[in-house]
């Protein structure tokens, strides 16, 4: 089952290029839309943010963050066939070596993002996800570990 | 079915391949299956370049340059930016393998490397196609696989240049959809070439046929004159002949072409004898025939034959634009030759001209004329100073395409990462605005170190400090600055208010600032650039850098002469307004200058001033947080915004502010060694705001629409130059 689920998690994660991040501005959650790839093994995510953004601050005083990816279609389909996933877990910004591993993998699959993240006021983070909630059918909803 | 053949040879193109091979690819196999002498062919059909962007991911770089602003909202030379990077892109891309393969193995089975014309064969309508001739690139002589591809995808680039980007809507094109076919030509070095014109569109029972010797090239571009007949369409009758001067003619040379002088003979006998002229009215007709309408018809002579070397059909006239601002913007774009013609009759005409007629104003005694023969003198200042502005926008704006040009080149030989590296080898030893500033600067240095000084300068006027030293600078910045609007209003005012403007950069860190300054002053050795070129062209390059850097220094410069005339002109018109205070005391100060000259020429007239109800900006119920522009100076600062909306406002400006202006003037530019960064409405990454604050190696963000009204003088400011960001927190900290 567990085997099944981190296949379903893994296609959609590859599939979808965009997810919301969710950061705590004070005790306020704020969302934004980023562009990210996930590793092989599911544990973990990366996405870029330039410097002087609210979620870089965000995250430089509480690294807790979860993360949102979906299937929405935007049509009625979506309440039967829509998968959910939310990664809990830990944001870091990368440091120089860890940049260097995690950029190829990246700009692979974002190539047109190359010239934003390769400029001096833009950073790498790297979410250490802790545990997977996904929802599919409406309501089903399994957790997972990593 | 898909069709996925990535190259045709013209042999085999079906009018069904019209969407994959574009016009011209199309009406040369026609002319070709219709015994027509058309060189051989083959089309890189618009599959090819849909393959290369989609595996290459550059499709989505594209749409990201392209989605950068609003195309309504931007200039052109933002327009024009755009297009550098997207080429820049297609040239630091590289061909996937499978294709690269493909196309290399196919140019070698037709050519065997023999020299060959790349051509562009855009997808739209012919119509449309016509009219906007010369939006695309074609290249001629191109020797070589290897470089054959190289012109291939800059042909595939020039789908997107900056022309093509301002006529998208009349050329259909479509950001998510548009795609370019390529006509692979084999080149014919002609010993004289031309144009067909199949129906003169002044009078339509005429036909015109324009010839130069050598190659076309110079005639499509304008820098070669033609000569020129009008012939009776009916039966190819001689009408008139209008001959050229025969002085220069395009020839080939290994990969590409070159100007040339023509002398002997040549230079007295027009390019087409009759019989030739009869020949190529002949291969018009026959043009025309086939495809059922008059044709615009380009053809070249080569060892007695006549080659047709492309066909599209007539319009409404030769280039079918409107003379609006677009057409105008086309005629910006100008070869080498073009510019250092330009270059000579501003160094020896516009220049010298602008500053004898400012000297000449300057000399004039205003005081002693009668109020009559001011108001006759404010209006022929006011003539001579539109005329001038005028002369400006023929002169100076198109010649900044010198450095435009010598960008493009360097891209193509360099590939850099950052599109913009030539302008490091641009900068200038010395620039107006820096000197001005350079003495500033000293008078700061001299007060920051001396507090006796400094004491002197809080006490009184400046010109009553004793310091000789001091008084020598004070009285070249005077003479340099007077020269500048804001410091013309007829009084010590804002030489006054300069003191305070002194004492606060005397307290910024010089020495600090200083030394940035030395340090992005370091030109960069233009060796790397020369050594691309072959031993022949070496010359071309050196004149073409020197053009560039000559054309770069103008784009500052070039207002200031136009300053020293409008002075003239206000100084005038200040004379007047002055006469008139005790007439109208509490109203001279406002009256327009139209106004002022009634009341001079007539003592009786009471100007009405309407009240204008001041239009108040009605606050947004939103807030801008971040607003994107374009990174036209590297770095990253924060710091309390300075809004100028007055230039008044610039005297109050404090070490560290980020300059929130409508655009960057020479009247500004004594701010910048005190501003932590700049922030601009008027776009573009080589405007004047952006070379200065390169020249001081602060960041700059261009091109963010409303930027004064957004941003409020005292809202917290962080400017990212890297990524042309600009984040605000209304109100401050």
């Amino acid at each position: 089952m567990t085997q099944e689920i981190k296949k379903i998690v893994r296609n959609t994660l590859k599939a979808q290029n965009l997810g919301v991040l969710a950061t705590l501005e004070n005790e306020t959650p704020y969302e934004t839309l980023v562009a990210f790839v996930s590793s092989e093994d599911l544990k973990h995510i990366v996405f870029s943010t330039a410097v002087y953004t609210r979620k870089y601050a965000n995250l430089k005083n509480h690294p807790q963050v979860s993360f949102l990816v979906d299937t929405r279609s935007n049509t009625e389909k979506d309440f039967h066939e829509c998968i959910a996933i939310t990664a809990l877990g830990e944001a870091k910004e990368a440091g120089r070596e860890e940049q260097k591993k995690i950029l190829g993998p990246y700009l692979k699959k974002h190539p047109y993002l190359e010239g934003f993240v390769k400029s001096p006021s833009c950073r790498l983070f790297r979410i250490r996800v802790r545990k997977y909630i996904v929802v599919s059918e409406f309501q089903k909803v399994l957790e997972f570990a990593v | 079915m898909p069709f996925n053949k990535f190259v045709l040879p013209i042999e085999e193109v079906l009018q069904e391949h019209r969407p994959r091979v574009g016009g011209k690819g199309l009406s040369l196999a026609r002319l070709h299956s219709g015994g027509l002498k058309v060189p051989k062919a083959i089309c890189i059909t618009a599959d090819a370049y849909l393959s290369f962007i989609d595996s290459t991911g550059l499709d989505k770089k594209i749409l990201l340059e392209v989605h950068r602003k609003q195309l309504e909202e931007a200039r052109w030379e933002e327009m024009w930016d755009t297009a550098l990077r997207i080429r820049n892109l297609f040239l630091r891309t590289k061909l996937p393998a499978d294709l690269l393969g493909l196309l290399r193995k196919e140019i070698r089975a037709h050519f065997h490397g023999n020299p060959v014309a790349v051509r562009s064969s855009a997808l739209g309508e012919d119509s449309a196609q016509v009219s906007f001739a010369g939006i695309h690139e074609s290249y001629v002589n191109i020797s070589g696989a290897d470089a054959v591809l190289k012109h291939i995808k800059l042909v595939w680039a020039s789908l997107w240049s900056d022309a093509a980007i301002l006529y998208r809507k009349e050329l259909n094109l479509d950001l998510e959809k548009s795609a370019m076919a390529v006509v692979v030509q084999e080149f014919v070095p002609g010993e004289c070439s031309g144009v067909f014109f199949g129906k003169n569109p002044m009078d339509g029972t005429q036909a015109v046929i324009e010839a130069v010797y050598g190659l076309n090239q110079g005639l499509v571009d304008g820098t070669v004159e033609p000569d020129r007949w009008i012939l009776r369409r009916a039966d190819g009758k001689v009408l008139s002949h209008n001959p050229a001067l025969h002085t220069e003619m395009i020839r080939s040379k290994r990969g590409g072409v070159r100007l040339a002088k023509i002398d002997g003979k040549k230079a007295r006998a027009a390019p087409l004898s009759r019989n030739r002229i009869q020949a190529v009215f002949g291969l018009g007709k026959k043009a025309e025939d086939f495809f059922g309408h008059p044709q615009d018809v380009e053809w070249t002579f080569r060892n007695r034959t006549l080659y047709i070397l492309q066909s599209r059909p007539i319009t409404t006239d030769r280039t079918g634009q409107k003379k609006d601002q677009k057409s105008w913007y086309l005629s910006l774009r100008r070869s080498f030759e073009n510019l250092q013609e330009l270059r000579s009759r501003i160094e020896d005409h516009t220049i010298p001209g602008m500053m004898e007629a400012s000297e000449a104003m300057a000399a004039q005694d205003l005081s002693g004329m009668t109020d009559k023969e001011l108001s006759v003198e404010i209006r022929r200042r006011k003539k001579a100073y539109a005329q001038w502005v005028d002369v400006y926008w023929r002169d100076f704006i198109p010649f900044a395409h010198g450095f435009r040009l010598f960008g493009q080149v360097y891209n193509d030989k360099i590939h850099p990462e950052d599109p913009y590296e030539f302008v490091e080898l641009l900068r200038p030893k010395s620039m107006h605005s820096l000197e001005r500033n350079g003495i500033m600067e000293k008078m700061a240095a001299l007060i920051s170190r001396d507090k006796d000084l400094e004491k002197r300068v809080r006490a009184g006027r400046l010109e009553d400090v004793h310091h000789p030293e001091f008084q020598r600078l004070r009285r070249s910045f005077m003479e340099e600055y007077a020269n500048l609007k804001i410091f013309d209003e007829g009084d010590s005012a804002p030489f006054e208010r300069l003191r305070g403007f002194l004492l606060e950069l005397a307290g910024a860190s010089l020495s600090e600032r200083k030394k940035k300054v030395r340090a992005v002053h370091k030109q960069p050795d233009p060796h790397r650039f020369f050594a691309q070129f072959k031993k022949e062209d070496e010359d071309y390059a050196r004149g073409l850098l020197d053009l560039a850097r000559f054309s770069y220094r103008l784009r500052d410069d070039d207002n200031i002469y136009l300053g020293k005339i409008e002075r003239q002109m206000n100084r005038a018109v200040l004379e007047g307004r002055n006469r008139l205070k005790p007439r109208f005391p509490s109203r001279y100060a406002k009256f327009p200058d139209e106004q002022i000259i009634k009341c001079l020429q007539d003592p009786e007239f009471r100007p009405v001033i309407k009240s204008s109800k001041q239009e108040r900006e009605a606050k947004p119920g939103w807030r801008a947080r971040q607003l994107k522009g374009q990174p036209a100076g590297k770095g990253l600062a924060s710091g309390a915004a300075r809004v100028i909306s007055d230039e008044s406002h610039l005297f109050e400006f404090k070490k560290g502010e980020i300059l929130v202006c409508d655009a960057v003037d020479p009247n500004m530019t004594f701010v910048v060694p005190l501003a932590g960064a700049i922030v601009e409405r008027r776009g573009g990454m080589l405007i004047h705001g952006a070379i200065i604050a390169r020249e001081y190696g602060i960041p700059c963000v261009t091109g963010i629409a409303d930027a004064t009204r957004i941003i409020e003088t005292g809202d917290s400011v962080t400017v990212d130059g890297f990524l042309g960001l600009v984040i605000i927190e209304h109100g401050g900290k």
